[in-house]
């Protein structure tokens, strides 16, 4: 890779570049949030009658649904991710533009990131307001769990987008990939969540989440190392 | 077996997979008439003799293998370690079948219940899952480099991702404990029993080796005509080209 241009950006001014453009083309054709947010609507729509509501009460129907939601429309957020690339192979001059190949990950990883969270800021409240929670006091917890797990859900979804892409399946790979990596991430967030909304203290999911964050770190680092190898060279 | 245009290393006997299938064979018959009954399980316990080589030989050695084989192929770039990681996950794929299948025989007459949530029958379950993931994604890739880098970054981060799956799930049963389950534990064996036990392990690693040995072969001679092929000049030009700059 040459560095033509005279002060190429460093690696995270360059993953923010980057994760702007995806933004910006997110922002621009609105199809992959919109559908996400959709989705998220129609699934707590379905979860509510798949379940006996009078059998099973709604704070503990709850935390399932929201974390089966956000596992599910990440995914079709996150497979867009490199599928929007492909066309005109326009990765091709994302990689030959003067970045580390650690900042596009991170660039993309960044954009997948505002994604789930935008989802997730619609969803949590449409859950509330559908399953009558008590969202008030435990929102702010709430939204820490829920960012722990989107930055999990993102490393991961990132770097297996970016693979299944460059595959006859496309699309279709990246949950049988994806899926049992995030294990280790739905039951985590999903037992802190039912804890919170049972109203027992944050202290008792404490455990859960040191798992949480330490998924976090180490998938963070081992899928932003990985992602060079999974482009051409 | 009808094209006598082969080489005749295909017709070759594989020796070590004949020996492998005949002590396997020689390991049940054991298992079933020479071994006693357990005396609370009965004929149930019999199936320790298939299931525990299985989960070792399906959980550690093959994963080990794909993971470590996958780590060095990112290092060193030498297709023969993808070929091995490809063969061990091909063949532990089958181990971890069986594993998974007869866990839930002996778990039905023995726990009453075919399957529990138990940590590492999950651990088992998700890394299957893992397993087929990679073999799917191999089948997904027709060039051969990145096939292979590609496999090659799955092995190694499901290889990070045992402990978690491991720690979540025994988090999860111990804060729900499970109604009562009958957990066989790990008695001390008599030693009738224990010789069998040395036996099946023994012989499945011996199959394991074999069949790994086998497929790594396979995959040499598909690698061999693959090679042949792309030899021949394309009838297209190479579409592909660097990028305008």
């Amino acid at each position: 890779m040459s560095n033509r241009t005279p002060v190429p950006p460093g690696t995270f001014a360059a993953a923010v570049l980057i994760a702007r453009k995806d933004l910006a083309i997110e922002f621009r054709t609105r199809s992959a949030f919109l559908a996400a947010i959709v989705f998220s609507l129609l699934a707590i729509v379905i979860f509510f009658f798949a379940w006996d509501a009078t059998a099973v009460s709604a704070v503990d129907l709850a935390p399932g649904v929201l974390w089966v939601i956000f596992t599910f429309s990440g995914l079709l957020g996150l497979h867009r991710s490199f599928g929007v690339e492909e066309a005109d192979r326009a990765i091709d001059a994302l990689l030959a533009s003067p970045v580390d190949r650690e900042a596009v990950f991170l660039g993309k990883a960044l954009a997948n990131l505002f994604f789930v969270l935008g989802v997730q800021a619609l969803a949590i409240p449409a859950v509330a307001i559908f399953y009558n929670l008590p969202l008030g006091r435990v929102l702010a917890p709430l939204v820490g769990i829920a960012v722990l797990a989107a930055i999990g859900l993102v490393s991961i979804g990132t770097l297996f987008s970016a693979m299944a892409a460059n595959t006859r399946l496309a699309e279709l790979l990246l949950p049988v990939l994806a899926l049992p990596f995030f294990v280790p991430i739905i039951l985590p967030a999903a037992q802190s969540t039912a804890r919170l909304l049972s109203g027992r203290p944050i202290a008792e999911a404490m455990s859960w989440l040191r798992i949480l964050i330490a998924f976090d770190i180490v998938f963070l680092v081992a899928c932003a190392l990985a992602f060079p190898f999974t482009l051409e060279d | 077996m009808t094209t006598p245009a082969t080489t005749d290393d295909r017709r070759r006997i594989d020796w070590l997979l004949t020996i492998a299938v005949v002590a396997v064979a020689a390991t049940f018959i054991r298992a079933i008439f020479f071994t006693p009954a357990e005396a609370r399980q009965g004929l149930a316990q019999k199936i320790f003799y298939v299931h525990a080589p299985s989960a070792f030989i399906g959980l550690y050695v093959a994963f080990g293998i794909v993971a470590i084989a996958g780590a060095l192929y990112l290092w060193l770039r030498d297709e023969r370690l993808d070929r091995v990681a490809a063969s061990a996950a091909e063949v532990g794929v089958i181990y971890m079948t069986v594993v998974l299948i007869t866990g839930p025989m002996w778990g039905k007459p023995i726990w009453g219940t075919w399957w529990t949530w138990d940590a590492r029958l999950t651990l088992t379950l998700f890394l299957w899952f893992v397993f087929l993931g990679y073999l799917i994604l191999r089948g997904a890739i027709e060039d051969h480099d990145t096939r292979a880098r590609y496999s090659a970054v799955l092995g190694v981060l499901g290889a990070l991702l045992v402990p978690f799956i491991h720690l979540s799930v025994y988090l999860f049963r111990t804060l729900h404990p499970m109604p009562i389950v009958l957990k066989p534990g790990h008695p001390s064996l008599p030693n009738s029993m224990l010789a069998t036990f040395a036996m099946s392990f023994v012989s499945f690693t011996l199959l394991f080796v074999a069949l790994l040995r086998a497929r790594y072969r396979l995959a040499e001679r598909v690698d061999a005509l693959v090679a042949e092929e792309e030899l021949e000049p394309s009838p297209m030009p190479n579409l592909r080209a660097e990028p305008i700059r």
